[in-house]
């Protein structure tokens, strides 16, 4: 009797649970294959131009050919073509050449303006605090135009270095902007204890600061380093003598205007372009992330 | 303490001119000055490259094409009675709207799906999700572009395999709508999927395990407790959004240029094609001036949920 009485409520939560664990095997299922829909609408693009940019010139004229495989071999020749045909090398090189410029330029102007914001509070700092992050919130296709005027003042225009002076209009104010936030989430003691020991405010930056938030660091230089190498609205209004473009604008103009049989060099140039900050990306995801988040939740 | 004692004997120590010298030393050795000069390549940047040439736009906007004189709001007036401007207007309104609404939908189904899976599975869907994103934008257009090909377009074959004929995806206007649009939600989606995972990973899990012993299903669990808690984070992703999809320029100005029939066009690509491609400058900053006041309203609500996010994270 009492053995009965003890198993018979035992018997029912295991029951429960059983239908738990199925429902919960369901749901996955269920997720998984929502999941595997979404992701090949996000990576079809890509791989359609790998597809584009292997595959040869004859094959991707024929109507019937499935033009979402390669059938008929693989062929490195629009690569080949891109880098011996055309001034793909040249748009790279000034690519560098701004990209580091700029990054060097935003992290040295944001870190010492995020630390002068969040610790030694002067008079309107909070104001220029906010004002970081209205600026940012300014697109580049606001600013374009008197911009275009200021860059023909210096007499940069049709020239690179004219991007290295623009662009951190687009990463200094994001990129001081987390700073603020990582430096505020460092400990005052430490600071303090550092300025009692007789240490300057430099040494405070250089010793304690950019060490202890060397993660954020990270985070706003993959920041300043996609955007500067995706920019397009200034270089396509800045520059245009194909020794001064950068990759963006020379793919999509000096690769485009050709007829329908460059499509596989034009894949090819787009992939090539893009890879850096794929690369960067693929190493160095959880500092992408963390500083994509962190710029709406901290500060 | 130190810099009072010092400013309370100095006078008396030394002579008129150290003093003063001493004094300048004193100023610039105080921690606001010092902090305001780790400021002033900041300040340099913002005033001479963001606050400058805005204020310098309504100065263009006023002047005739040849930027000789003033001439008020000719300019303004003038885009007034072109119908290509309305249809600008409504056109970046259809874009802007739809991509964002699409986008937003989109993120929140996606970062839900993944917060389903095991941690561990976790990590490697999100890297994946993500790649639009960090493709510029620009190029992964040009990939949109052949996959719209009139003759050799990827999605044509595809429909075909379902007996649906041929679209026009670039050269019929409505198309060529959709077709800007669905890059749009394409490119944006994974930014909001990654903002919506990171929300929903801070919502309490107790608040979940009291809602099933309460007899809550997962829509009541989503409609009472997942919605108002990433209620802050979903209107300011919105409205960022909103801000960067209307001042877009990279999509359309790669896919369709503004055609056919300057239906595509929305202010970005319309201001340049007038201010940049037919040199009319003034005109060109009078057109990008009318995303100013949306912008504006969205910059004020996004600095409140800001500010209202940061108190809940605290």
């Amino acid at each position: 009797m009492t053995t009965i009485a003890a198993v018979a409520p035992a018997a029912k939560p295991l029951k429960r649970r059983r239908s738990l664990a199925r429902d919960r095997r369901w749901a996955l299922i269920f997720s998984y294959f929502f999941l595997i829909l979404f992701a090949i609408f996000f990576l079809a693009p890509p791989y359609y131009m790998v597809v584009t940019s292997l595959k040869t010139n004859r094959e991707m004229v024929e109507i019937t050919s499935n033009p979402w495989l390669i059938m008929q071999g693989f062929t490195l020749e629009h690569y080949k073509n891109l880098i011996e045909n055309t001034d793909f090398l040249i748009f790279f090189k000034n690519t560098i050449i701004v990209t580091l410029c700029v990054v060097a330029i935003t992290m040295v102007i944001s870190v010492l303006a995020a630390f002068s914001l969040s610790r030694m509070r002067f008079f309107g700092s909070t104001a220029i605090a906010t004002g970081v992050f209205l600026t940012y919130l300014i697109p580049d296709s606001l600013l374009f135009i008197p911009l275009f005027q200021v860059v023909k003042s210096f007499g940069l225009l049709n020239n690179y270095w004219g991007m290295v002076l623009v662009y951190p209009t687009l990463t200094v104010p994001f990129c001081t902007w987390i700073m603020i936030g990582y430096f505020t989430s460092i400990p005052k003691e430490l600071d303090e204890a550092a300025l009692i020991d007789g240490a300057g405010y430099m040494q405070i930056l250089l010793r304690i600061f950019i060490p202890v938030a060397f993660p954020g660091i990270i985070a706003a230089m993959i920041f300043a380093f996609t955007v500067s190498w995706a920019a397009f609205i200034y270089p396509m209004a800045f520059l245009y003598r194909s020794d001064q473009l950068v990759l963006t604008v020379g793919t999509v103009t000096s690769l485009v205007r050709a007829d329908v049989f460059q499509w596989g060099s034009l894949m090819a140039g787009a992939l090539l372009a893009a890879a850096p900050p794929l690369v960067i990306y693929a190493f160095l995801m959880d500092y992408y992330i963390a500083g994509l988040t962190s710029g709406a939740t901290k500060g | 303490m130190v810099e009072a004692t010092q400013s309370a004997y100095a006078p008396a120590l030394t002579s008129v001119i150290p003093w003063r010298r001493g004094r300048i030393a004193r100023v610039l050795r105080r921690r606001s000055t010092i902090a305001f000069f780790m400021c002033l390549p900041l300040l340099t940047v913002i005033g001479g490259l963001v606050v400058y040439p805005a204020l310098y736009a309504i100065n263009l906007a006023t002047l005739n094409k040849a930027m000789t004189k003033h001439i008020g709001f000719d300019n303004f007036a003038f885009l007034f009675t072109r119908e290509t401007f309305w249809m600008v207007v409504s056109q970046s309104a259809i874009f802007a709207l739809t991509a964002v609404f699409f986008k937003a939908l989109i993120g929140l189904i996606t970062a839900h799906l993944v917060n389903n899976l095991p941690a561990k599975g976790q990590r490697k869907w999100r890297g994946m999700l993500l790649v639009p994103w960090v493709m510029p934008l620009s190029l992964s257009t040009l990939g949109w572009w052949w996959m719209f090909d009139p003759t050799y377009s990827a999605f044509n074959w595809l429909l075909a395999l379902f007996g649906i004929g041929k679209v026009a995806w670039l050269s019929d206007p409505y198309w060529a709508r959709f077709s800007v649009i669905l890059d749009n939600v394409w490119y944006g989606a994974p930014f909001f999927l990654i903002m919506y995972l990171a929300a929903l990973r801070s919502v309490p899990t107790d608040l979940y395990e009291a809602a099933s012993i309460d007899g809550a299903n997962a829509w009541q669990k989503f409609v009472h407790i997942t919605l108002p808690m990433m209620q802050s984070i979903i209107s300011i992703t919105v409205l960022f959004s909103l801000i960067v999809t209307f001042a877009n320029f990279d999509i359309i100005w790669v896919m369709t240029q503004g055609g056919p029939r300057d239906m595509t066009h929305i202010f970005a690509t319309w201001a340049f094609k007038l201010g940049i491609q037919s040199g009319d400058i003034p005109l060109g900053a009078s057109v990008s001036l009318f995303m100013f006041p949306i912008l504006g309203i969205s910059a004020i609500f996004i600095l409140r949920g800001v500010a209202k996010r940061s108190r809940e994270m605290q």
